[in-house]
């Protein structure tokens, strides 16, 4: 019942029930009421991720490595995760600037190159048109089985000619059918919603018809009714299915990596994802309801693969077709019918959308750029519109014939049936350059060329050769032992790495190639001010909601030389109608009105850039513009305001921040310097108070020697020595009230030598014997044998000594004064203590007598010092390492301390005179 | 005119010099070497002028003349403050805690022997 006219026909209203959903959609969007205005038609449309490679060949796959096929889906779920910003940059990024494509939006991160923009296209389409011919294939394999219902009969590739086989008719059907959706206007960018529509469609067909297989079949497999299927055995053939495992890992982390960059790299995927997108938000519903559908069209892969290996054991069906010929062979024809249908869904939904991203792809990226250069020399023709049109639509049947010429002259080779993930891999090597361009404004044209290009060499040299070895159109042993026979340049195992599947090898060097290449060679030079000003827009999209078009222009330009270029590309109706809206968002109220500004060049070059991308657009608004080249500092100081006011802002509160921190040490410094000087004004104001009780003396007795001559001869010379000793203890003062300013301002001179204690002591006892005497004293020493050294400068020492000597002496009772002096070693120092037997200091004067003018009475009796005297001699310990303090039991004397560091070793060796004679 | 003189002050060569001086003429003359014996001495001796010290140990010149000026038993007393603080700041203190002069060391003898005489000669 089933026949070649019935399943054509079938096809046909298929097909002609896709165009009616187009078209409705199409008609809708005219009225304003847009179908595709909905999240779950842009989920939906995403879908066309799920080739026929998914909806026939997971089951093969699942035959032959059990789960093998799922990180093919579990990446894209995986990557969903990610969209939220990674998608969402990309959708942002493409809208502002009028992306069309992956190419025009590479070539325009890097500052609109057309060089970049071609080795993408070029990339695109290589890594891509075997994946077209796999869905030709596809088509025309559903199409012959099913013809033969209900025989099950595997086809033959490649009798009779070419223009007999169906997939070329299929091929030329289908380029009719994208060129009648998708060049219908010019401006890429503009979405085509009919397309969009149809896609979903389709979307929802193919799904239907996976399902239904997939429960028809699982009915029979638990005993439901449904098919009368063998009993599940212990075959080997079904052990990757029944025993499934996730190993070995890296191949499964490699492909779920790949597919989860694909999904969004694959030309088509980043039509229908970013160019076809109407909405931002749609993004919310895609990232659950795609990995949901991912998942339902998953789901009786396993159970159709059991069926299929108990229903053919033999092997003769291949299991690619197991979708089809399982239906067949249990005689369901309408199910047959229903699962073709869904094949075709999935193949002509990819094929359309592949070859419309293509063929935008290559007129814009590789013909048009090249036309340019022509029309340097030569005026082009009047309407530019049409000319591109053709060319697209030129583009479109290339490409198709391209992917039935790889179909025809490949057949059953391992280069058609494995190109699924080696074309996934392809369109890997955009992912630095994208993915990088997003998130790091260090990237340059020159990296992202040096990067592409090293990742397609190295894709080509592990994957599209081996396969071609594989086909049998290379010597095997190229393979095996690698480029002139260096088993390290072995195309399989790269530098000896082996152990991996050769999709996860090549993924691996292709990219780490790649992005060696990206870094070192982005890193080789800073980004010029075009790279720098698309960084910023691309980098940023993210942080602004409405992207600031922060045009980066400056030159000259007229509008009506902007309109009339824009009118050769979109026609004079649609380029007045754009200028009128735009003029109206400015508040003007004419095209001719508008300001030739960096804004409204922008406008034109964006408007273009939908039409012909964005690096063509720039040379074409250049042409007709008069711009001046902007320096790098200038595109970065007018780049990213924004960024700047926010860098001022936090610059300016850690300054104020440093200012108050400042404000606070100065505040502090302040107080310190007042402490200091109202330290300073007392010192003064005791040392004049010193000064002037000695100078009181000195004048009271010498007015009353001038005024009375006649004071009898003991009185005057009574006086007189009251006048000598006033004016000694006036020039001590003088002297001591010096020497302390020289020791605190840190003049003083401090000569380092070893000293010996014992000889100090001895040498101030001598200094001081008169006045010991004169007051009645006895001194009594207590030194140890062994000397004691230490560093310090002799004359300070001895001047420390007789201070604490004379004092002792000053305040031990007079006439029955003992003073000792103790010299005792301690830990790592020397210590000597004066002690006398006077009133003894009370407590709370011990540390008192150390400052300056404080002079205890001791016993009622005023003491005759400076009061310098202790201040001075703690100034010299502490100069000298050393400490100086009081101890006293008040009534029974004072004993006043210091300690000095001991020099270490042996002090005789050190002594010039007792050096060793080596003569 | 024969009056009691106490002086009060710690620097024995100043005492020295004021004691010459007054008893050159022809006063009574009594020492005491700080505050505290200078007050006792006050109260007991119960001098005509007194030639009080201010920096002093124990008791300063300040409290001691705060403590006559409180007790009017001993209004008559008259106070010729000495110091070696030359300061304004001080001199009005003194004035204002009622010293009947004040001067400021290194002093003048006969500037001291005239404002002595002045100070005794105004009862």
């Amino acid at each position: 019942m089933i026949n070649g006219p019935l399943i054509i026909g079938i096809s046909f209203a298929y097909l002609g029930l896709l165009f009616a959903v187009a078209y409705w959609a199409d008609r809708r969007a005219e009225q304003g009421r847009s179908v595709i205005a909905r999240p779950t038609i842009y989920a939906l449309s995403l879908a066309v991720y799920c080739t026929a490679w998914t909806f026939y060949g997971s089951v093969g796959r699942a035959t032959e490595n059990g789960l093998g096929f799922l990180p093919i889906y579990l990446g894209p779920t995986l990557m969903t995760l990610l969209w939220g910003s990674l998608l969402l940059k990309m959708v942002r990024v493409s809208k502002a600037e009028r992306i069309t494509s992956i190419a025009d939006f590479i070539a325009s991160r890097y500052g609109k190159s057309q060089l970049l923009g071609g080795l993408v296209t070029i990339i695109a389409v290589i890594g891509v048109v075997p994946y077209i011919a796999l869905q030709l294939k596809a088509i025309a394999w559903s199409f012959t089985i099913l013809s033969h219902y209900p025989e099950v009969r595997m086809p033959v590739h490649g009798n009779g000619p070419f223009w007999g086989d169906t997939a070329f008719v299929v091929a030329l059907l289908l380029a009719a059918f994208t060129i009648l959706f998708g060049t219908r206007h010019l401006d890429a960018s503009e979405r085509h919603e009919g397309l969009v529509a149809a896609i979903a469609f389709e979307s929802i067909v193919k799904l239907l018809a996976f399902l239904a297989m997939g429960l028809f079949i699982t009915f029979g497999l638990l005993g439901l009714g449904g098919p009368a299927l063998p009993p599940i055995e212990d075959s080997p053939l079904l052990l990757p299915l029944l025993e499934p495992s996730i190993s070995p890992f890296a191949d499964w982390f490699a492909i779920s990596l790949l597919a989860g960059l694909a999904v969004m790299l694959l030309p088509r995927q980043f039509q229908v994802a970013v160019v076809e997108n109407s909405d931002e938000r749609h993004l919310r519903r895609a990232i659950w309801l795609f990995p949901l559908y991912l998942l339902l069209i998953n789901l009786f892969v396993v159970p159709i693969a059991i069926a299929g290996l108990l229903t053919f054991p033999d092997g003769t069906v291949n299991a690619d077709t197991f979708m089809l010929t399982l239906p067949i062979v249990f005689e369901q024809p309408w199910l047959a019918l229903l699962v073709y249908i869904g094949g075709l869904s999935a193949a002509t939904g990819m094929v359309i959308v592949e070859t419309i991203a293509l063929s935008t792809m290559v007129s814009n990226d590789l013909i048009l750029p090249a036309l340019l250069r022509r029309w340097r020399r030569r005026p082009p023709a009047a309407d530019l519109g049409r000319l591109l049109l053709t060319i697209r639509r030129g583009a479109i049947v290339v490409i198709l014939l391209l992917g039935f010429l790889y179909y025809w002259l490949a057949g059953e080779a391992y280069a058609l049936v494995g190109i699924g993930l080696i074309s996934f891999v392809a369109v890997a090597q955009f992912a630095p350059a994208v993915i990088g361009g997003l998130y790091w404004r260090g990237g340059t044209r020159e990296g992202a060329l040096a990067g592409l290009s090293a990742g397609f060499l190295v894709w080509i040299y592990t994957l599209l050769l081996p396969s071609f070895a594989k086909s049998g159109w290379l010597p095997r042993a190229f393979m095996e032992s690698g480029l002139g026979g260096f088993d390290l340049l072995a195309p399989m195992a790269l530098f000896g790495l082996s152990g991996w599947n050769e999709i996860t090898h090549g993924l691996f060097w292709s990219l780490t190639a790649n992005i060696g290449a990206f870094l070192f060679v982005s890193s080789l030079r800073a980004p010029n001010a075009a790279e720098a000003s698309q960084a910023g827009i691309f980098v940023d999209a993210s942080r602004r909601t409405a992207l600031a078009s922060a045009p980066l222009w400056r030159g000259s330009a007229e509008i009506a030389e902007l309109m009339r270029l824009a009118e050769r590309f979109l026609g004079s109706v649609r380029t007045r109608a754009a200028f009128v809206q735009y003029a109206r968002s400015r508040g003007v109220d004419s095209p001719e009105a508008l300001p030739a500004d960096a804004e409204t060049v922008y406008f034109a070059e964006t408007l273009l850039s939908g039409a012909i991308g964005g690096a063509s657009a720039r040379v074409m608004v250049a042409s007709v513009t008069d711009e001046e080249p902007l320096g790098l500092d200038e595109v970065l100081n007018i780049l990213d305001e924004a960024s700047q006011i926010r860098a001022y802002s936090r610059q300016l509160e850690q300054k104020s921040q440093a200012l108050e921190a400042a404000t606070e040490e100065l505040r502090a410094a302040n107080i310190r310097l007042q402490d200091l000087d109202r330290m300073k004004d007392d010192f003064i104001s005791s040392v004049t108070h010193e000064l002037r009780t000695p100078l009181s003396s000195i004048r009271a007795f010498s007015e009353i020697l001038f005024d009375d001559p006649d004071i009898d001869f003991e009185q005057r010379r009574r006086f007189l020595g009251i006048l000598v000793s006033e004016t000694e203890r006036l020039s001590r003062l003088v002297n001591q009230v010096l020497d302390l300013a020289k020791i605190e301002s840190g003049h003083a001179d401090w000569r380092t030598e070893v000293v010996e204690l014992q000889t100090v002591i001895h040498q101030a006892v001598s200094a001081t014997e008169q006045y010991v005497e004169e007051r009645g004293c006895r001194v009594h020493l207590d030194l140890p044998d062994e000397s004691a050294m230490v560093w310090g400068d002799r004359d300070r020492i001895v001047q420390v000594l007789v201070n604490l000597l004379s004092n002792a002496a000053k305040f031990a009772p007079t006439g029955s004064g003992e003073v000792w002096i103790r010299l005792s070693p301690a830990d790592a120092v020397w210590r000597v203590c004066v002690e006398d037997n006077g009133y003894g200091i009370p407590e709370s004067d011990l540390e008192l007598v150390f400052e300056k003018f404080h002079q205890t009475a001791r016993g009622g009796a005023k003491p005759g010092g400076t009061g310098l005297g202790l201040p001075i001699s703690r100034r010299i310990i502490d100069n000298l390492g050393g400490r100086i303090w009081a101890e006293s039991t008040p009534g029974k004397g004072a004993t006043l301390c210091f300690e000095l560091p001991a020099h270490p070793g042996n002090p005789t060796d050190r002594r010039p005179d007792h050096e060793p004679n080596h003569e | 005119m024969n009056k009691r003189i106490l002086i009060v002050d710690d620097e024995p060569n100043i005492v020295i010099s004021l004691e010459f001086l007054m008893m050159r003429e022809g006063h009574e003359v009594r020492v005491a070497r700080d505050g505290e014996a200078g007050l006792a001495a006050v109260r007991t001796h119960r001098p005509d002028l007194v030639v009080l010290d201010v920096m002093m140990p124990k008791l300063d010149g300040f409290a001691v003349l705060e403590a006559v000026r409180a007790d009017p038993g001993l209004a008559g007393t008259r106070i010729l403050m000495l110091t070696a603080k030359g300061r304004e700041a001080e001199q009005n203190k003194g004035l204002a805690l009622g010293a009947d002069a004040y001067m400021s060391k290194p002093f003048s003898t006969r500037d001291l022997v005239d404002k002595v005489k002045e100070l005794l000669d105004r009862t």
